[in-house]
């Protein structure tokens, strides 16, 4: 699976070395080979590839419209849903071309979660947000079961001190960052590999966003997260790995610290001090 | 790690799942396709029915008449249609019984409408008289069915109207060449009648034109200046509240009450004269006016503040603002708005059947103020009539009820093309 | 036609005063339209207003109540011979009089001796009156005329604000348009509940509400008892009721479904062609469903279910074998599934702009958590869509039960207690049709009974109309 790669432009297989926390070898998640994305007749990506490796945080930065909102919707086929849009090239997750099509996109969403922009909790319960991914995926097998899988995830995501006396409250009510934290609970609850997360503190304020980090710094033990984001300092906090996009095409990937301290590309560098972007 | 997706593969419990989405999808396939079907089964009934009543058979007989059975004394009151059918008979080869039989089954034959052609022609030249002459008209409704192929001979002679011998004659009067096909234009140029053959949809059609004029006259304006006053005056406080919420709940009150209304109101407490245009128009305006209401205020509300921000910049007035400037670009929505709620009251009945407009109407109605047929209601009289003919008279008026409305929508559909505009 | 010639001439007066007025403003400013607060035209416009509004409001008042007052005045006086006779005597010698006055025909009595001195007599009289009320109101409007320019006009002045003035008559007319919405509630709960209130006095409305006969036959002398018939709606009731929900089950999944179908799956090609079909649908008179339910839906449904009948008990029986094609043309399941196809527009055109009114955020939610799109629909867009679901289905069942034409065509006449969609049943709709239609005298309890019916149906499709809407507004403000 790995082989016919070879051929590709040499690839930084491991965080860099810098980087706090890093795990020992952390080989490839997820393998992206010449990613094109087209919306009707415009091109949206152009042959992106890279790797982004497992139980990291993976961060994508650039400037509005650089296309890496859509390259993060191509991991999950979240573009299925969106009409006259088309995805060129391999996306492999664990040898497997999510783009085939012998692949069930309900399956592939099942092992790759998404945590969006606004938080976008179901008008219902906090416990039927969580219940919802184990429900419809038939994971859990008894009512304890599942209450224990709701418990889990809302503990891993650090909401359950705050929401245990009120499970079943609409979840509407709670709190943006809250929200927020419940939707990556409802994510986790069908114990994804991967998670991947639009700019999941846009909409909330400094300390929601703080919580959200740290959560992110947390979960990345277990999982392999892909992280948008428009703030650099975001970037540099949560991720050891960092994506450069630019006008729909892939500048730049490296270890965080490199493409914040020494970026190769005069691009990057102009877009990390602001003069673009 | 777990693996949510092996586990569901395991089962067999994917494969459920995208059965279940499979089959969701069909319901809804099949929920278009009944309606769709619906659609067609609809206009394609009326279609059938109707289209045939498009084209006549006309009868052209040479008739002579008989000073022995014309009297010029009173030329009212001889009998043209027997005369009319002594020569049908002359021509068939037969001749008159001494029960009248013969003159009876030919009297079924062709219509009255002959008769009365020869009645205006010996009172404008009494000298007519003693020779023949061709007058040509329609055959009666069921000898047109027979021609149509609509009653057959197949049909045991006791359940259908003409007998054998009638239906003799009416072929061998084909072949000779003195009924002939063409365009049914007495249904476009006649009134009501109670023969169905000389029943047209004039009178309805100008009833409908009439009424819908008195509506527009009434419920443009009014609706125009109320939506204005609405959404470019009125404070917000529970008063324009009411009146907001009362407006949107009369647009869904059935229309049979705003007949209850205009019987109670216009006709008992107004003594508005019954059955006519005028109050008919009265009774629709009403029914209209919270549709044109609505729709001139979404209209309203789709003119940007700029716009108005630019008017008060330069000095104008409120008033002149939104008649120099908001009005007029709300216009084309206006207008779209409004042609489809007429539209819709062209339809109405319900309402029309209250005020008494349900009275038969043999002429072409004669001002605003006296009794008026529609055609929504011509429908229903007809659909009423016992006679299969009128059944095929009530598709086609249905048919030119609906080239109306359909025109009415189009030309909705281009204002709003036309002039729709993205701020 | 002797007030649209008042009015003409009003108009054309108002037309000169117009001219006059705006020549004043400009002589006043000394042709510099600047130096006035408003523009000449206003100025002109002003009294011309005050010259032509109240004279014509006297001439059109005139012309919609001055019948009622001439016939007043004429009946002040009663003349023995008339006094002598019956009430409704009575009553056809002043509708006679008053046609003998105004030249039209009158009824096929004829008038004899005394009465016809008398018919003759109030005939010239009525004629006087009548052309007494027709001076007096023109002179008075004559007076109005002028005293509004009079008034009006010495008030021009260079400072005069012309335009606030006219645009206070604008904001006026505006007003009294917006409050026509309001006056028509009102003329309808007025009308009905006042002649419902009649109808009450002779039948008590406990009666009217829970009784099961309904057969308001009434005398057809007027020396029979003018009350006999039975006025127990429960039968109409439960005849809308049943027809509702038949036209319900037909339109309610069908529409629904469309609806899901046309914003859920639907790609934007299909969606731009079925849409105006549907509308199309939509947009055709009731009376063309009728029609289309009593001449074909009707003898379909009917050969259909007396073939099963016969197939059931085994054909057609005489005498003692009781079955003989019971099925009629005329039947609930007729009249209720034409109106379900009528309602199915309706049911999918609301629905179809709530569940577009849910967020995409929520199904993307959805599918990203490995959703398919049905599971998202029923799980996720369908009960955060339910409250306007349920208004959109309770605006859909109040347009069913004040639905007329089609049940007037296909339903039947027959008030009967009965839960069997193949029977004939009759609703509260076409009893009302029925009762108004044809000959009618105003006041008898039969003609009345159809207010009270349409009170009926009133009350009850306000309260579904309010509830629903109030849903939905709710539900919109929620998304918006």
């Amino acid at each position: 699976m790995v082989a016919p790669m070879t051929a590709q432009p040499p690839l930084i297989r491991t965080a860099a070395p810098h980087t706090h926390n890093a795990a020992p070898a952390n080989p490839p998640k997820i393998l992206v080979r010449d990613v094109n994305v087209f919306y009707g007749a415009k091109q949206a990506l152009f042959d992106v590839t890279l790797d982004i490796p497992g139980k990291a945080v993976t961060a994508f930065i650039g400037p509005s419209g650089c296309g890496k909102s859509t390259f993060l919707r191509c991991i999950n086929r979240m573009n299925d849903t969106i009409q006259g849009c088309r995805v060129d090239g391999r996306i492999e997750m664990d040898g497997e071309n999510v783009n085939d099509s012998h692949i069930d996109p309900v399956i592939l969403r099942a092992k790759v979660g998404m945590v969006f922009q606004k938080p976008n909790p179901f008008p219902k319960s906090i416990f039927e947000n969580v219940a919802y991914g184990p429900r419809i995926h038939g994971i859990a097998s008894s009512k304890a079961d599942l209450e224990g899988i709701v418990e889990a995830s809302l503990k891993k995501a650090g909401l359950w001190a705050e929401v245990s006396d009120r499970l079943h409250q609409p979840g509407t009510g709670l709190s943006g960052g809250q929200q927020q934290r419940l939707v990556i609970a409802r994510a986790i609850a069908v114990s994804p590999e991967v998670i991947l997360m639009d700019e999941p503190c846009s909409a909330l304020d400094p300390i929601a966003t703080a919580k959200i980090e740290e959560l992110i710094d947390e979960l990345r033990q277990q999982y392999c997260i892909v992280i948008v984001t428009h703030s650099m300092a975001q970037a540099a906090r949560v991720s050891q790995r960092t994506a450069f996009f630019h006008m729909g095409k892939l500048i730049e990937t490296g270890s965080t610290e490199e493409i914040f301290t020494n970026p190769r590309e005069s691009r990057t560098q102009d877009y990390i001090t602001g003069r673009i972007g | 790690m777990t693996d949510a997706a092996q586990l569901q593969l395991k089962n067999g419990r994917l494969k459920k799942r995208h059965a279940a989405e499979a089959r969701f999808r069909l319901y809804g396939r099949v929920a278009i396709i009944v309606a769709l079907s619906f659609l067609v089964l609809l206009l394609g009934r009326i279609g059938l029915q109707g289209y045939s009543t498009f084209t006549t058979n006309t009868v052209s007989l040479p008739v002579y008449l008989d000073p022995a059975r014309i009297d010029r004394a009173d030329l009212e009151g001889s009998n043209y249609d027997y005369v009319v059918a002594l020569s049908l008979l002359k021509r068939m080869g037969e001749t008159e019984d001494e029960f009248g039989t013969n003159s009876g089954d030919a009297m079924a034959l062709v219509s009255r409408d002959l008769g009365f052609q020869i009645l205006d022609k010996v009172k404008a030249d009494p000298n007519l008289i003693g020779k023949t002459i061709i007058v040509t008209g329609p055959v009666k409704a069921d000898a047109d069915l027979f021609y149509k192929g609509e009653m057959t001979r197949a049909v045991d002679e006791a359940d259908r109207k003409l007998n054998n011998r009638q239906l003799d004659w009416l072929d061998r009067l084909k072949k000779s060449g003195a009924v002939t096909s063409g365009f049914n234009v007495n249904f476009f140029t006649h009134a009501d009648s109670t023969e169905p053959e000389q029943a047209g949809i004039l009178g309805a059609v100008m009833g409908s034109a009439m009424m819908l004029l008195v509506t527009a006259l009434i419920a443009v304006p009014m609706g125009v200046m109320a939506a204005v006053w609405l959404e470019e005056f009125a404070p917000k406080n529970r008063w324009t509240d009411i009146i907001e919420v009362n407006i949107n709940n009369l647009a869904a009150v059935p229309s049979i009450v705003y007949g209850l209304l205009g019987l109670a109101v216009f006709i008992n407490g107004f003594g508005a004269p019954r059955g006519s245009a005028l109050t008919g128009g009265m009774v629709l305006a009403l029914m209209a006016l919270p549709t044109v209401i609505i729709a001139t205020r979404s209209a309203l509300k789709a003119v940007p503040p700029s716009i108005r921000e630019a008017a008060w910049g330069v000095g104008a007035s409120r008033t002149q603002t939104v008649f120099h400037h908001v009005l007029p670009q709300a216009m084309p929505g206006v207008m779209t708005g409004t042609i489809l709620s007429l539209a819709h009251a062209l339809g109405e009945t319900a309402p029309l059947l209250m005020i008494g407009m349900i009275a038969f109407n043999p002429g072409l109605p004669q001002g605003f103020t006296s009794s008026a047929s529609v055609l929504p209601v011509q429908v229903f009289i007809w659909e009423n009539a016992s006679e299969r003919a009128f059944h095929e008279r009530t598709a086609a008026a249905i048919i030119v009820l609906l080239v109306f409305m359909i025109a009415m929508n189009a030309a909705a559909v281009i204002l709003r093309r036309r002039f729709e505009r993205r701020w | 036609m002797t007030v649209l010639i008042a009015l003409a001439l009003l108009a054309a007066f108002s037309v000169g005063v117009y001219l006059i007025g705006r020549r004043r403003a400009v002589a006043l400013s000394d042709g510099k339209s600047a130096r006035l607060h408003s523009l000449p035209g206003y100025h002109g416009t002003w009294v011309a207003l005050w010259a032509g509004v109240p004279a014509a409001m006297i001439v059109i008042l005139f012309a919609i109540f001055g019948g009622r007052l001439e016939d007043a005045a004429l009946r002040l006086q009663v003349p023995a011979a008339v006094a002598a006779l019956e009430a409704e005597r009575q009553e056809v010698f002043w509708s006679d009089a008053g046609a003998a006055a105004r030249g039209q025909t009158q009824s096929e009595i004829a008038y004899e001796g005394d009465l016809k001195t008398a018919l003759d007599a109030k005939a010239a009289e009525g004629r006087r009156i009548s052309a007494i009320g027709l001076a007096a109101v023109l002179g008075l409007s004559g007076v109005l005329a002028l005293c509004g320019v009079l008034l009006a006009y010495p008030r021009l002045s260079k400072d005069f604000r012309a335009r606030n003035r006219v645009e206070g008559w604008t904001n006026v007319l505006l007003i009294a348009c917006s409050t026509i919405a309001v006056m028509t509630t009102l003329g309808i709960l007025l009308s009905l509940v006042w002649e419902s209130y009649r109808f009450f006095q002779s039948v008590s409305p406990a009666e009217f509400l829970f009784g099961t006969a309904w057969d308001p036959q009434i005398a057809m002398r007027s020396d029979q008892v003018a009350a006999d018939g039975a006025f127990g709606a429960v039968p109409l009731f439960a005849g809308t009721f049943l027809i509702m929900l038949i036209g319900m089950a037909v339109a309610a999944p069908v529409g629904l479904y469309s609806a899901i179908y046309l914003s859920e799956y639907a790609g934007p090609g299909m969606r731009a062609t079925i849409k105006p079909l549907l509308e199309i649908l939509a947009g055709v008179p009731t009376v063309v469903y009728g029609f289309f339910a009593a001449l074909t839906v009707g003898p379909t449904f009917r050969a259909f279910f007396n073939w099963i009948g016969g197939f059931l008990v085994g054909g057609p029986m005489d005498s003692l074998g009781q079955y003989l094609e019971t099925v009629q043309n005329q039947m609930a399941l007729t009249a209720g599934v034409v109106m379900g196809i009528m309602l199915i527009p309706f049911v999918s055109s609301l629905s179809d702009d709530i569940i577009n009114a849910v967020p995409q955020s929520l199904r993307d939610g959805s599918y990203a958590m490995g959703a398919t799109k049905s599971e998202t629909v029923k799980r996720v867009i369908l009960p955060a869509a339910l409250p306007g679901v349920v208004g959109a289905l309770m605006l859909a069942v109040s347009r069913a039960i004040g639905e007329t034409m089609i049940v007037t065509m296909a339903a039947g006449l027959q008030a009967k207690l009965t839960a069997n969609p193949l029977d004939t049943v009759t609703t509260v709709t076409v009893q009302i049709v029925t009762l108004l239609t044809g000959d009618q005298e105003f006041d008898s309890p039969k003609t009345l009974a159809a207010f009270g019916l349409g009170l009926t149906l009133f009350t009850v499709t306000l309260a579904l109309n309010i509830i629903a809407l109030g849903i939905v507004r709710k539900y919109r403000e929620q998304y918006d």
